[in-house]
């Protein structure tokens, strides 16, 4: 090793007007096939205070399990409309939101393939270093032999799992808690 | 499509290295006080890198204006301070150029006000200034922003707390854990020591590789001086990971 990588500083309070040129909410414009979708949500504190000053981004597979980046070598159909980068600037509530496709299943560690999954890093005031962590979706069978969600201690589980609207199916609601009893799992990336 | 059906690719999947511990910030830093209610306490569950990992979010030539990089020239007058050039290269800890990625950078303007609706420091706006820029680095991982000497400015954290003049840098690498967000300071700033974000970083030395350096040799004659300002984002493991699909 010949270098060391860079220190991570925090976003601070005004991201925003460093973020919002590529702020995304909408991923799938008309055309973009595969099951349509929200994922919204809030953030808070061990306070359980919104936190109005966050952005969240995602990073996702397309609905067949194909990243739209040169290094998915696998042989499944790119869509040219979706780009698989989301980022969402939270508002007054702490609340985040997404519309967008379930993304495919993607290959995992040991030949396994991963459950649909969508890649979540938090930037935030007071975050010395971005948080990752994911996002699965309730009901889907393939959770129970997803290669990282099992890496996750059991109790934790279902912190990472956005819930499934009863009255609307394509409504997921998904919150982040930054600390205390019910607190979001996050990633050693 | 002609393939046989039982046919099972190999996709091998080379993850990144883990940032040596001490250059890095812990989230929770009391000295930094709002990270005491944001930062997660319960154990960090370690990440294998897959290919969701590896991959991550593409941007093109077509995503930034050259006027994106010009932070002087985004209005129609010119905004009040110091000229200054800021330029560098983004390397890999191997020490490979990352090319075509895109950096996000925003700032205070010379007054030290942020153009933003919560910043209500008694400091003046410059309308000619909105203080964010973009650029893409080139095929050798070189960027380069012309901008103004952000000032410095008091904040909350405790009595009399100043920051030390900064530029907000965001960059993309080519694998999604690549992604950092970082601040870069100017050289012989006396607030650097007294900054709590600056002493969350453990290494001494890797707090003072957050510091430009004055470069000569891009200064422009009569018109700017100059601030080289390097990036090191991880490397790649030196042994793939083995993964196979059917």
């Amino acid at each position: 090793m010949s270098l060391l990588t860079t220190s991570s500083q925090t976003v601070g309070p005004y991201v925003r007007i460093g973020f919002e040129r590529f702020a995304v909410e909408d991923l799938a414009p008309a055309g973009v096939s595969g099951e349509r979708i929200t994922l919204s949500g809030r953030i808070t504190d061990a306070d359980g205070a919104p936190m109005s000053d966050g952005v969240v981004e995602i990073w996702q597979a397309n609905a067949h399990g194909k990243y739209a980046h040169p290094e998915d070598a696998q042989d499944k159909p790119v869509e040219g409309l979706f780009r698989g980068f989301g980022r969402s600037l939270t508002d007054a509530n702490g609340g985040y939101r997404f519309a967008t496709i379930k993304p495919g299943r993607v290959p995992g560690p040991g030949g396994v393939q991963q459950a649909p999954h969508i890649a979540v890093t938090i930037f935030m005031r007071g975050l010395l270093k971005h948080l990752i962590t994911r996002v699965y979706f309730a009901d889907d069978p393939a959770n129970a032999q997803d290669p990282v969600l099992n890496l996750v201690p059991a109790d934790r589980r279902a912190t990472l799992i956005a819930s499934r609207s009863a009255t609307d199916k394509s409504v997921f609601t998904w919150n982040i808690r930054l600390q205390g009893p019910d607190e979001t799992v996050f990633f050693d990336y | 499509m002609n393939k046989p059906k039982e046919e099972r690719v190999v996709t091998s999947v080379t993850g990144y290295r883990r940032p040596y511990f001490d250059t890095q910030p812990a989230y929770l830093y009391p000295g930094y006080r709002s990270t005491v209610k944001r930062s997660p306490r319960r154990p960090l569950v370690l990440l294998p890198h897959t290919l969701t990992e590896v991959t991550g979010p593409v941007f093109g030539y077509d995503d930034v204006k050259p006027t994106d990089s010009d932070l002087t020239r985004q209005h129609e007058g010119e905004p009040i301070g110091e000229r200054i050039v800021v330029s560098g290269r983004v390397l890999d800890e191997n020490s490979r150029p990352v090319a075509h990625a895109l950096i996000e950078l925003w700032q205070a303007n010379a007054a030290g006000r942020y153009r933003h609706a919560v910043d209500d420091h008694d400091a003046p706006l410059d309308p000619n200034f909105t203080g964010t820029g973009r650029v893409l680095t080139d095929g050798e991982g070189r960027y380069r922003f012309v901008t103004i000497k952000p000032g410095a400015y008091p904040w909350r954290n405790h009595y009399n707390a100043w920051r030390p003049a900064h530029l907000h840098f965001s960059l993309f690498g080519i694998g999604l854990v690549q992604r950092l967000v970082t601040q870069m300071y100017f050289p012989g700033d006396p607030l650097i020591q007294y900054d709590p974000m600056v002493s969350s970083i453990p290494e001494e030395k890797a707090r003072a590789r957050l510091v430009s350096t004055f470069d000569w040799e891009a200064t422009i004659p009569d018109t700017a001086l100059a601030f080289r300002f390097d990036i090191v984002l991880r490397g790649r493991d030196a042994t793939p990971m083995e993964s196979s699909r059917s």
